[in-house]
């Protein structure tokens, strides 16, 4: 392997009903310091079937080009047949760097595609940069339920490739004027290749409600909410504010919330403008997947809660006094 | 059905300190555990060995410490653990500790069903699982919250955003399943007993001698720690304690006001 013959920043846009996740549009923009950093091109690479608008968005955010890859096969995300795409592309394009969002999927297809391509992966990334001495991109990712920070480089091997946690980067504002090349290129996967089927879906929300991932403001229930009529104030709260409702492992797994909705090591890890922790301790675990918010607001009765060392607003008081003044007040102020 | 399920030793995080003087991380007195998703895949595979009739192996990579983490897989219902252990494997990263792990699996014999964990709770990468079944050339079924078996063909409720995509494979296949799948039992004293009079067979690096030994250890690395750090402590924030609850809602409405946020 040559690593001068690897060049360019690639992101993978990942979609779903053929429209770009959040995930790829906020790499774009940290993938375009990186791009910019070392002289190369910032490149989306959007896999599926009928996916203008996913196309469309790549461009808005910020690729210089974009790679397209159709067919029937890639309707549904499905590990071989976008893993063959994947290697396909890698091996004609060389690309030095792969971004992909740390989503279930992309957490299934960054390992596959990497131990295919016996390059190094680096997993849930909160911090990319550009190594000074080598140029190498510094992956940095948390451990031990995030105590410990390691920083990571792949210097050997290209591409090098990272999933990246949903909500840590912003996305640009997007500019539907700009204009980039589409390169299409033609790759099938056989049937016999692909070894999954999908074969059905227990739908758990409508495809119109704020999901976890995606959602700017989030607003998660704990131990503190007493009961799962409660979460009914939850929800109004969100619903107001536009968000999506989480819960800790505490409620899930007292049965009052699904685990879909759990935020944590165990659930989802996710990173909105906004957290509201409302009845929540903190303990470590949860606090691994939601630290990296950017302003998080505790609601709790007990002064000695760990949630309040990483609060920015720490309430100490009953969130059934507080969050109804609180949505009223907002109520208010909206109206006005 | 042949079902084998890797499970990693790790440090139980939720005893991790970190000092306040040296900011740095306190590992000694934390208590090894195993990782609790791979009791998860543990639990699925004696479940589906209770219906389906056949045998539960375990393995762990790891030093010969590990061992005790694999006789409380016995205890729980595992037939058989084997450490795979080696000088020659430390400092392994994802990729050369599932190019390992996979060999060990081919020297164990054929497995119908390959059972891991989501992720460790120590590293949190989630990547072995997916490694071993591309090293191995099989299908992955990956954050799965609930499985079936019906002759040769696993069906799986795979969690997604909006709710679960239901998954067929043809065996064999590498599962990676989450906590929600079910409960792990407790072993009985009975079989607590009997599993530490267990012998845990070690399968070293000249027990694979088509193990290329430039795709190990750190050697075989292709990510390579730079550096770590502990996440530099956050500014304590704003705390707000009125008297009654209406008063903090509005002390706080003002302060979201202020900044913008809401």
């Amino acid at each position: 392997m040559n690593i001068a013959d690897y060049k360019n920043v690639w992101v993978f846009i990942e979609n779903e009903h053929g429209e770009a996740k959040n995930v790829g549009l906020e790499l774009l923009n940290q993938g375009r310091i990186l791009a910019e950093g070392n002289k190369e091109k910032l490149i989306g690479v959007v896999i599926g079937n009928e996916v203008d608008a996913a196309v469309k968005a790549a461009i808005a955010y910020g690729a210089d080009e974009v790679i397209l890859v159709e067919g029937e096969e890639y309707k549904d995300y499905n590990t071989d047949g976008y893993a063959n795409v994947m290697v396909k592309l890698v091996e004609k394009f060389k690309p030095s760097v792969i971004l992909i969002g740390a989503s279930n999927n992309g957490r299934d297809l960054g390992p596959r595609i990497s131990a295919r391509l016996a390059t190094g992966l680096t997993a849930d990334c909160t911090g990319l940069g550009i190594n000074e001495e080598t140029g190498d991109i510094a992956w940095t990712r948390p451990a031990f339920g995030g105590n410990l920070m390691a920083t990571i480089l792949c210097s050997n091997t290209r591409p090098q490739i990272g999933t990246v946690r949903p909500g840590v980067f912003k996305k640009a504002q997007p500019d539907t004027t700009r204009s980039a090349s589409i390169i299409k290129e033609e790759i099938r996967t056989p049937a016999e290749i692909i070894r999954t089927k999908v074969v059905g879906f227990i739908k758990a929300m409508d495809e119109s409600a704020v999901k976890l991932e995606e959602a700017e403001i989030i607003v998660s229930g704990g131990r503190g909410m007493g009961k799962p009529e409660n979460f009914a104030l939850l929800n109004e709260f969100a619903d107001l504010l536009g968000g999506a409702v989480g819960a800790s492992r505490a409620a899930v797994d007292a049965g009052w919330m699904p685990p879909l909705q759990q935020v944590g090591q165990t659930g989802k890890t996710v990173g909105p403008k906004i957290y509201f922790a409302c009845g929540i301790s903190g303990a470590i675990q949860h606090l691994a997947g939601m630290s990296s918010s950017d302003v998080i607001v505790a609601i709790n009765k007990d002064p000695e809660a760990p949630i309040f060392d990483v609060a920015d607003y720490g309430v100490v008081g009953d969130l059934f006094e507080v969050i109804p003044v609180l949505i009223e007040e907002i109520r208010k102020s909206k109206a006005s | 059905m042949d079902i084998l399920v890797c499970v990693k030793q790790v440090p139980d995080t939720s005893e991790i300190r970190i000092d306040p003087v040296s900011n740095t991380l306190i590992r000694s007195g934390v208590p090894s555990i195993i990782n609790p998703f791979d009791a998860n895949a543990l639990e699925a595979a004696v479940q589906l060995k209770e219906a389906h009739g056949g045998s539960v192996t375990v393995i762990s990579m790891g030093p010969q410490q590990a061992k005790n983490a694999l006789k409380e897989c016995i205890s729980l219902g595992a037939d058989k653990a084997v450490l795979i252990s080696d000088r020659l494997f430390g400092g392994s990263d994802t990729l050369a500790t599932s190019y390992i792990l996979a060999n060990a699996i081919k020297k164990l014999g054929k497995f119908d069903l390959i059972l891991c964990g989501k992720q460790a709770i120590d590293g949190d990468t989630g990547q072995v699982g997916p490694e071993i079944a591309e090293h191995l050339g099989i299908a992955q079924l990956t954050y799965v919250a609930k499985l079936e078996v019906k002759g040769e063909v696993i069906t799986v409720q795979r969690e997604h955003d909006e709710g679960y995509e239901i998954v067929e494979a043809k065996l064999p296949a590498v599962v990676t399943v989450v906590k929600s799948i079910n409960k792990p039992r407790y072993p009985s004293i009975k079989s607590k007993l009997a599993a530490n009079k267990a012998v845990i067979d070690v399968i070293t690096a000249a027990d694979m001698p088509e193990i290329n030994t430039e795709k190990i250890g750190l050697k075989g690395s292709p990510t390579k720690v730079k550096k770590t750090f502990t996440p530099p402590r956050k500014e304590s924030g704003v705390r707000i304690c009125e008297d009654t609850g209406r008063g903090c809602a509005l002390k706080l409405f003002e302060k979201l006001v202020a900044a913008k946020l809401v």
